[in-house]
């Protein structure tokens, strides 16, 4: 009976556990997806680091890059 | 590939994509494999079937100390040697620390209330996790707040020092102080106290969330890497138009 009378606690537990896994694996999962998103759509305009380095604008990126 | 070889993100983001894959796809068989035996795990004599909670409690508590010490090593790589990927280490590793310390508080409220007859009581144990996340929050807050990343760095490797010393307090607050939370049961002198049909699963448990972890700081740390590469573009474009 001890058990059962903990079991919400355990569920509410298990529950915060998942939210918060759930919600860092998506958090992760959709920032990458934004960030290649960003990537292709300046790429696709012509912004690309190789462009970059004609217009000798590399040492901006080189600081910023990593 | 050496280690210090990931040192340079072109060729970290190349091992990053690679990785990911294969250290997220161990991670879920290391949970579904804890998670069983989590769940065949007998009651403990005293706790009841509430020590099944110990099982995510514990591991989110060791992620939120380990989140902040990967952070100060990261600290001293921006300080000292002004690397870039310290940088991004650092960013990476405190939103993921600072949920899996959410995590631990929340998780030690929801057992505290059944064995303690209280969600919350301000002992030392507690209340330097408490600190902890707090100072997650302020990092978190000072990375937003600055616009150049490499001053928001700077900034926020001195705080994560600063805030290391929060780590020992944790450690040692059930020793120095007579606190409601119990004493070291896992890692201590003489041995773990716990019997071990629970301590394997724990054991378990904490290695899957490890796993877990370090997948997400990976992919966090692409993510960071990828940010910046935008923000160059962006900056680039700006003055390309001006």
């Amino acid at each position: 009976m001890e058990g059962v009378n903990h079991l919400g606690f355990i569920i509410a537990a298990y529950a915060a556990a998942v939210a918060v896994i759930g919600g860092l694996t998506a958090w992760v999962l959709l920032d990458y997806r934004a960030q290649r998103h960003h990537l292709l759509e300046l790429e696709s305009k012509g912004v690309t680091r190789r462009s970059a380095a004609r217009s000798g604008m590399m040492m901006e990126e080189v600081k910023e890059e990593a | 590939m050496a280690i210090v070889d990931l040192a340079n993100p072109t060729r970290f983001l190349r091992f990053a994509n690679a990785t990911i894959p294969w250290l997220g796809g161990v991670a879920v068989i290391a949970f579904a494999f804890a998670v069983n035996q989590a769940l065949l795990a007998p009651d403990d004599y005293q706790q009841g079937a509430a020590v099944k909670i110990m099982f995510i409690h514990v591991p989110s508590a060791w992620l939120g100390m380990l989140g902040w010490g990967v952070m100060t090593i990261a600290a001293l790589g921006t300080l000292v040697w002004r690397h870039p990927l310290a940088d991004v280490t650092a960013k990476a590793a405190a939103t993921i620390g600072a949920a899996f310390t959410f995590l631990c508080l929340v998780t030690g409220s929801l057992w505290g209330r059944p064995m303690w007859g209280t969600y919350w009581v301000w002992d030392a144990r507690l209340t330097s996790v408490l600190v902890l996340f707090l100072l997650y929050l302020g990092v978190i807050a000072l990375w937003r707040a600055v616009e150049d990343p490499s001053r928001a760095a700077r900034a926020a490797a001195i705080l994560t020092l600063v805030g290391a010393i929060d780590l020992p307090i944790i450690k040692f607050s059930v020793e120095w102080w007579n606190t409601l939370h119990q004493g070291a049961s896992v890692f201590r002198l003489g041995g773990p106290s716990i019997d071990p049909s629970i301590l394997t699963p724990l054991l378990v448990m904490t290695a899957a969330f490890t796993l877990l972890f370090a997948t997400l700081l990976i992919a966090a740390m692409r993510n960071e890497i990828l940010r910046r590469r935008v923000r160059a573009l962006l900056l680039m474009q700006a003055s390309a138009a001006s």
